[in-house]
């Protein structure tokens, strides 16, 4: 029998959002290489609707894992459930996207089975028999070519953006769907979310500018804000910020760009001393020009940057400030 | 309550860091340390819960010799003791290995709360903290923003993605992950630091917490790190500062027509 890949399709509010098909097309892609069976999986309760769904992409089947344990998501529900999923199928991989969710369970799932996941996963290559994920270290300063070791099962999540959600394969005619049955013992789920919600502030609606200032920890203390805040104005242009800038109150946290901030998509965005961690560059890359001032040149948000200026940012945004004010008043 | 903070030292985010000659890691020698940054909102939080509450914190570090200066820092603080697990068996741990260590640890201190950083800046596995509830079969939750403990339990408020938040009970014990920004993280004083001095610090080898070098077989292993390959079209601007003003913004005005 082929072997089989199974991918977690993770739902929010109801619906197969982005990192779903994002973890497909990885799936599909990992599947197609070594020749394996690409099953698709989904948690929660009455979730049938969603299987079919996902049925619809090129998988060879589609598991249901329900149980009204499941309703909301735990890491102790849906790792006791993923784990009997596998004990049953013995997938070679499980694949999932890197969300904040993935990031709470699958590890615990991983260690449940005595395995690890190789997490946060760039890129993945075979060479011979080996198979290498590519994974950022030092915050993405370097890559790292990681490998498993031992049995499989082997764990894998990729990070948002690795594979593109449109690259999905729609399938020919629909997967058949299984519904896995799983028993999670009564006191086995210790934790009771409560509903989501989101603080009463977002003040600023930071996704309809269309010119961010975005100021990172190059600029070293808050007293240096005024120079951002004086090259934001000669621009017309909103001020944005790193984490660890709203971390340190310098700017309120609804100024955050990023994976836990706001996802911006101005005309031009302009990084001052922000390296590009990933949970930045999540958030902002959606910015028609990318302008970054960063004293190190190999700083990853060149990576993604239209211009790039490597040097100190206190020499050089004093004379960009005066340029543009020529600029704007000629 | 007696609290666990899992405390790791990284390369300083200031260091110049370079890959070794075996493409095997960075270069090591000559670069300066700190305390990985969400273990130091950890640790704050690990302290206002013990001045609110009482108990202990107990601070527990996994790393080299060197790492000793990161947990002088914690006793500085005001953590009130110290496991330092300091072994050659302990290098090139993968996150299973380091978590099996640490939890053979604080299994013998049968804390009420463990607390650890959401991630590390160095090797960025972010499961560190799962994979230890796990082995120590207690409840967690990770990205933790803000902790409430009411008598036997916890409620805490969980980040999710883009903005939001989620309130979560959980029965004690039980392992945090923390995500920085939680608090504002305090400077140690000259009467702290002198305090760390006589404040114990235990050695814990792999020997004295069972472990042998079977337990601690990595599950993953880092073949090559190397400088990540340039795809980006991205256009570098040289000149003096003045030169550079010049010529973005004559670029943004006639190239990109953002202003
Ligand atoms: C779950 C999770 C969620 C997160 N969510 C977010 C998020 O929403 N948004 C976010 O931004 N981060 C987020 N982060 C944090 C993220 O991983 C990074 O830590 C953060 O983005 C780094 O901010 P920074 O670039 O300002 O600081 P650093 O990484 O410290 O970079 C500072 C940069 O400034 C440069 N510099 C220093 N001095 C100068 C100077 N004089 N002139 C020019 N350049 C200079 C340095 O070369 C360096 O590149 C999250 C992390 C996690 C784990």
């Amino acid at each position: 029998m082929a072997e089989e890949i199974i991918v977690y399709a993770e739902h929010q509010d109801g619906k197969l959002a982005r990192p779903a098909w994002e973890a497909v097309a990885a799936a599909q892609r990992f599947s197609a290489a070594l020749g394996a069976n690409c099953v698709g999986a989904v948690v929660g309760e009455n979730v049938r609707n969603l299987a079919e769904e996902l049925a619809g992409a090129g998988l060879s089947e589609v598991l249901t894992i329900e149980s009204p344990q499941l309703a909301q998501y735990t890491p102790d529900g849906y790792s006791a459930a993923l784990r009997q999923v596998v004990e049953l199928r013995h997938p070679r991989f499980v694949v999932f996207s890197h969300t904040y969710q993935v990031r709470d369970f699958a590890p615990k799932l991983a260690a449940s089975l005595d395995r690890v996941l190789i997490g946060d996963s760039l890129d993945y290559r075979l060479e011979g028999e080996r198979i290498i994920f590519v994974r950022q270290v030092f915050q993405g300063k370097f890559s790292a070519d990681v490998e498993f070791r031992g049995e499989p099962p082997y764990f894998v999540s990729f990070q948002a953006g690795a594979f593109r959600e449109d690259s999905v394969q729609q399938g020919v005619a629909s997967a058949k769907i299984t519904s896995v049955p799983i028993d999670i013992p009564p006191g086995a789920v210790r934790t009771r979310p409560q509903e989501k919600f989101r603080e009463a502030r977002q003040a600023v609606d930071l996704s309809q500018a269309e010119i961010i200032v975005a100021v990172g920890r190059g600029i070293k203390k808050s007293e240096n804000m005024v120079l951002a805040r004086k090259l934001a104005e000669a621009l017309g242009a909103e001020v944005g910020a790193s984490r660890p800038i709203c971390d340190s109150g310098w700017l309120p946290m609804d100024r955050q760009v990023g994976s836990s901030g706001q996802t911006v998509a101005p005309k031009l965005y302009l990084a001052l001393g922000i390296s590009g961690a990933i949970q930045h560059q999540v958030g902002m890359k959606g910015s028609r020009t990318v302008v970054a001032i960063n004293k190190d040149r190999e700083a990853p948000i060149f990576e993604i940057a239209t211009y790039g200026i490597a040097g100190d940012l206190f020499e050089i945004v004093p004379p960009l400030i005066e340029e543009i004010k020529k600029a704007k008043a000629g | 309550m007696k609290i666990v903070v899992c405390l790791k030292q990284v390369p300083s985010r200031d260091a110049f860091l370079k890959v070794n000659a075996a493409s095997t890691w960075i270069e090591e020698a000559d670069i300066s340390y700190e305390v990985n940054e969400p273990d130091v909102y950890a640790l704050e939080e690990g302290l206002r819960l013990k001045e609110k509450l009482g108990g202990e914190v107990i601070v527990c570090t996994l790393g080299p010799a060197r790492a000793a200066q990161a947990i002088k820092e914690a006793l500085a603080k005001g953590a009130d003791r110290a496991l330092h697990l300091d072994d050659a068996a302990f290098a090139n741990l993968d996150a299973h290995g380091t978590a099996k260590a640490l939890a053979a640890a604080i299994r013998r201190d049968n804390p009420d709360l463990v607390l650890t950083g959401l991630q590390s800046d160095d090797f960025g596995y972010a499961q560190t903290g799962v994979i230890m509830a796990e082995m120590l079969n207690l409840p967690h939750s990770t990205i933790v923003m803000e902790i409430q403990a009411e008598g036997e339990h916890l409620k805490i408020k969980r980040e999710l993605e883009g903005g939001w938040f989620q309130w979560i009970e959980m029965p004690l014990p039980a392992v945090l992950t923390i995500q920085s920004g939680i608090n504002k993280p305090r400077y140690a004083t000259l009467k702290g630091i002198m305090a760390a001095k006589n404040k114990p610090l235990q050695k814990l080898t792999a020997q004295d917490l069972g472990l042998d070098t079977d337990a601690l077989e990595p599950r993953q292993i880092i073949s090559r790190v190397y400088v990540p390959q340039k795809t980006a079209q991205t256009e570098f601007i040289e000149g003096s500062p003045k030169e550079i003003a010049e010529r973005l913004v004559d670029k943004l005005k006639n190239e990109a027509r953002v202003i």
